[in-house]
């Protein structure tokens, strides 16, 4: 496959900061989304020239603000307790997924939010997670049993 | 919802202070048009006449590295130095260039045409023989025409031998108006 070329780090944020914002207000609420975002996108910018291509640039973004949202999660309810979510008008359909799985654990939610919601691979969601594939696939399963449990 | 305009320009502001930007970009406008102005941190690496951003953040991420962002706090300092200049107050700039991804010979002619101060005028000939290649005249003029950061480092000051304008990448019109407005111009 031919290579990507990487494109300046301008057009891929141009790109990608408006659904990156939003996914972090639904994740953590508008007041810890300005850090969250600050830090995504500082975090993406580090690690930039260390990209191999660009494909799945997106994917990548989102990798890198769901562990800060679930970074910032852990650091706020250190005993488990999931703060409530922030709800904007008018979401895209991952965002109801986003709001029903809004009662998991972080891990949980992150992962069934990007396996059903973004479709992003157990590769990438173990990267966002900071675990095994196994370990996101098994926290993605789980999170639906819990769901379907819930809305049964 | 689009991410608020001040949690945007914080990102950019925090990019460029925290050192990890290989290019930082901005445009201003001025009485030549409007001007795309880059830096690294090393220096000022473009100033582009009538700029196409897209086109230019593309060629700078080619020349520099990927890490290209806007950035205005970045650029305060040459904004507010060509206000100056184009403001009559100000005859020398305090910036540094960075010209190191240009070729050797290239880089020998900005670095003796910026010993032309303000107000004069020097020839492709005469810059030719002060880098030591008296019969390189016409490369000169092809170095100059590729000169990345026009006005900071003058090369509207170069002159035919007959004291004709010649050319300029951004255009005799603009050429002649730096010349005037530097009390320059040739009767």
């Amino acid at each position: 496959m031919e290579a990507v070329a990487i494109p300046p780090f301008e057009s891929f944020y141009a790109e990608t900061r408006d659904e990156i914002w939003r996914y972090l207000v639904r994740l953590l609420g508008r007041e810890s989304a300005e850090d969250a975002f600050q830090e995504t996108f500082l975090r993406a910018l580090r690690g930039y020239p260390k990209l191999a291509h660009a494909r799945h640039l997106r994917a990548w973004a989102f990798t890198i603000a769901t562990r800060v949202a679930v970074d910032e999660r852990r650091r706020r309810a250190p005993a488990g307790t999931v703060p409530e979510l922030a709800v904007e008008d008018a979401l895209p359909a991952y965002a109801e997924l986003d709001h029903l799985a809004g009662e998991l654990p972080a891990t949980e939610r992150a992962a069934v939010v990007l396996r059903y919601g973004y479709d992003l691979p157990y590769a990438d969601i173990a990267a966002a997670l900071g675990s095994s594939e196994a370990a996101a696939r098994q926290a993605a399963s789980s999170g639906v049993r819990r769901l379907r449990r819930r809305t049964a | 919802m689009s991410v608020p305009m001040d949690i945007d320009r914080t990102f950019r502001e925090r990019a460029a202070a925290e050192g990890i930007l290989d290019v930082a970009y901005d445009l201003t406008d001025s009485p030549v048009g409007e001007l795309l102005l880059a830096a690294t941190e090393r220096g000022m690496c473009r100033i582009s006449f009538d700029p196409e951003p897209e086109r230019a953040i593309e060629e700078l991420a080619k020349t520099h590295g990927v890490r290209v962002l806007r950035s205005s706090g970045a650029l305060q300092q040459p904004r507010r130095q060509l206000d100056e200049y184009f403001g009559g107050s100000r005859r020398d700039f305090d910036l540094r260039v960075d010209l190191a991804a240009l070729p050797s010979f290239q880089q020998a002619v900005l670095a003796e045409l910026q010993r032309v101060p303000y107000g004069a005028t020097d020839t492709y000939g005469g810059l030719a023989a002060r880098i030591g290649r008296p019969r390189a005249a016409r490369a000169v003029g092809g170095a100059l025409n590729r000169n990345p950061v026009p006005i900071v480092v003058p090369c509207h000051r170069v002159v035919g031998s007959s004291g004709s304008l010649v050319g300029y990448a951004g255009g005799l019109e603009r050429k002649e108006r730096l010349l005037a407005l530097e009390g320059a111009l040739l009767g």
